[in-house]
């Protein structure tokens, strides 16, 4: 039977350390929503979405009720918009519509984030992945809750270049668009190569056209709740330290498992995967970068940093696969900026630069994560930033993302304020030399060798 | 059997289990284990409860206890087994 000591345990990571199930997110297929009639189109979209989550935020919060659990987040995440609404819309105009009916239903049934407002270019742009990647800025900027994600590469087709250069585009106008809130779109706007199905985190989740009709997939979190386990074995071998991650990364997940059992139970929709990320918030305690820290750094960013969070990415992934029948979406430790007080912190000291955090994606999920620069900042510069952590991405078979604020009107030295989970950002310096010549270059780079395994 | 753990925290003083073992007969919540101990003046208690037999929802239970707790002055939490025995059992 339980005992009093476990039961400390597990509510004192609650408590006092910030455990909680960051998001239960639940994807939903639109594929049989398809039609040439946009306003037909828009309603059975909606009336899917509406009935498939009508209970989703209600049972959310019974089920944190019961155990005791936070469940942060509700969302829903959508097959991507540029399929299923590329024979109905004639314009950017028509896909920003279809934003605003989305924003609307989300708002309806509760959720914060609405995902899915994506398309899949990583080998060809389709005339509606085209339609719908213009449409972005002004998707975002009229839209509360809409997030968007563009697939650029992948490791079997390569990197689109042509949308990689769309994109440096897409990502200063939806700054300029949203510039009176200091260039929030671009918060909710992410690329990637190799984009999961079934990531449940925003702003990058979609529902894959791979998956069910609806999934329920789970994103747990717990830095803080690591950062205190191994403070308890400071100065003590990798070896400990290791097995200490790993047993924290079981425990974290097991939660994380049952919340998404029981969702799914109560929902009655198949269960689709625990993400085992290691997603921080700007709360205090709840800091990847003070995991870093507590390893032995003085701050995120000094060297050693790479090799600390390559092996904390790998212990959290080794105790969370035996924690969860299925482990999928984006799994590991996310290193985003503005939403983590340490790596807030490591950039005001002037430990951690942008190339820096380049190298760190190489070894945990995810990439360039809401990082602030100067807003003057060039559309090709952006360009050949998300071409490198393609790059990355690409050859190391992994995902990598980048999403990028350039904030307008603001530069080096300014701070920058999106509030809530999204947290507050230190403006970071960009190497200024030119890539020009190099974005300017049209079609794709191709798929690396080791690729070709069949 | 539907088991849940009711955990009480806070400063010690007369009556705290006599009162919460009041509701729980009330409502038909049978107790299957109890352990306590007193560190630093702090009261720490653990309950197993069956709810089988509660006619109210778990939510209901939950604010009323959570009521009570404010009234002696102590934190009261009902958490479903299930989530402790997921983290410490394989």
């Amino acid at each position: 039977m339980i005992n009093l000591f476990e039961v400390v345990e597990t509510n004192e990571m609650i408590t006092k350390e910030n455990l909680d199930v960051r998001t239960i997110t639940l994807g939903i297929n639109l594929l049989d929503c398809i039609d040439s009639d946009l306003k037909k189109l828009m309603e059975k979209i909606y009336n899917k979405i509406y009935e498939a989550a009508k209970d989703l935020v209600k049972t959310g919060e019974e089920i944190s009720r019961e155990f005791g659990i936070p469940i942060v987040n509700k969302r829903i995440s959508l097959t991507p918009i540029a399929l299923v609404g590329g024979s109905a819309c004639k314009s950017t105009e028509d896909f920003v519509s279809i934003a605003r009916m989305l924003d609307q239903v989300a708002r309806q049934v509760g959720v914060n984030f609405i995902g899915g407002y994506s398309a899949l270019v990583s080998k060809g742009m389709t005339g509606a992945d085209e339609l719908l990647i213009r449409s972005i800025p002004k998707a975002l900027s009229c839209t509360e809750r809409v997030c968007s994600s563009v697939n650029l590469g992948s490791t079997k087709t390569g990197i689109n270049m042509d949308a990689v250069r769309l994109m440096g585009k897409i990502i200063k106008e939806t700054a300029r668009y949203t510039e009176e809130q200091d260039s929030l779109g671009c918060a909710k706007l992410v690329v990637f190569c190799n984009a999961p199905d079934d990531n449940p985190f925003m702003a990058g989740a979609f529902h894959g056209v791979t998956e069910a009709d609806k999934i329920i997939n789970v994103g747990v979190s717990g830095p803080g709740v690591v950062k205190n386990a191994i403070s308890k074995v400071r100065g003590e071998s990798f070896e400990v330290l290791c097995e200490t991650i790993k047993k924290t990364a079981f425990k974290v997940t097991r939660v994380g498992q049952l919340v998404a059992q029981e969702a799914s139970e109560r929902l009655k929709v198949p269960f689709g995967i625990v993400d085992l990320s290691l997603a921080p918030t700007p709360a205090i305690g709840d800091s990847v970068a003070d995991i870093l820290c507590e390893i032995g750094l003085e701050y995120a960013g000094a060297p050693g940093t790479t090799a600390a969070l390559a092996l904390l990415n790998d212990q959290v992934k080794k105790g969370g696969v035996m924690a969860s029948s299925y482990v999928g979406g984006l799994s590991g430790a996310f290193i985003p900026v503005s939403e983590d007080q340490g790596m807030i912190d490591a950039v005001k000291a002037g430990a951690l630069t942008l190339e820096k955090l380049e190298s760190m994606t190489c070894v945990c999920s995810v990439g360039l994560d809401m990082i602030a620069i100067p807003g003057d900042t060039k559309e090709t510069t952006i360009s050949g930033i998300i071409a490198d952590e393609m790059a990355i991405g690409m050859v190391n078979q992994k995902t990598t993302a980048v999403r990028v604020i350039p904030v307008v009107g603001k530069g080096v030295g300014e701070t920058v304020e999106f509030g809530g989970l999204l947290g507050h950002a230190p403006i970071m310096p960009v190497n200024s030399f030119s890539c020009d010549a190099f974005v300017s270059r049209e079609g794709r780079i191709p798929a690396p060798i080791h690729s070709f395994k069949n | 059997m539907n088991r849940t753990i009711i955990t009480v925290v806070g400063k010690d003083t007369v009556g705290i289990i006599a009162r919460v073992c009041t509701y729980l007969a009330g409502n038909k919540i049978n107790i299957l284990d109890i352990s306590q101990t007193i560190v630093q003046e702090y009261f720490n208690m653990m309950m197993i409860v069956d709810t089988n037999r509660m006619e109210k929802h778990f939510g209901e239970m939950a604010d009323e206890l959570h009521r009570l707790g404010e009234e002696i002055g102590v934190d009261i939490k009902c958490q479903r087994e299930e989530i402790f025995d997921k983290m410490h059992r394989i």
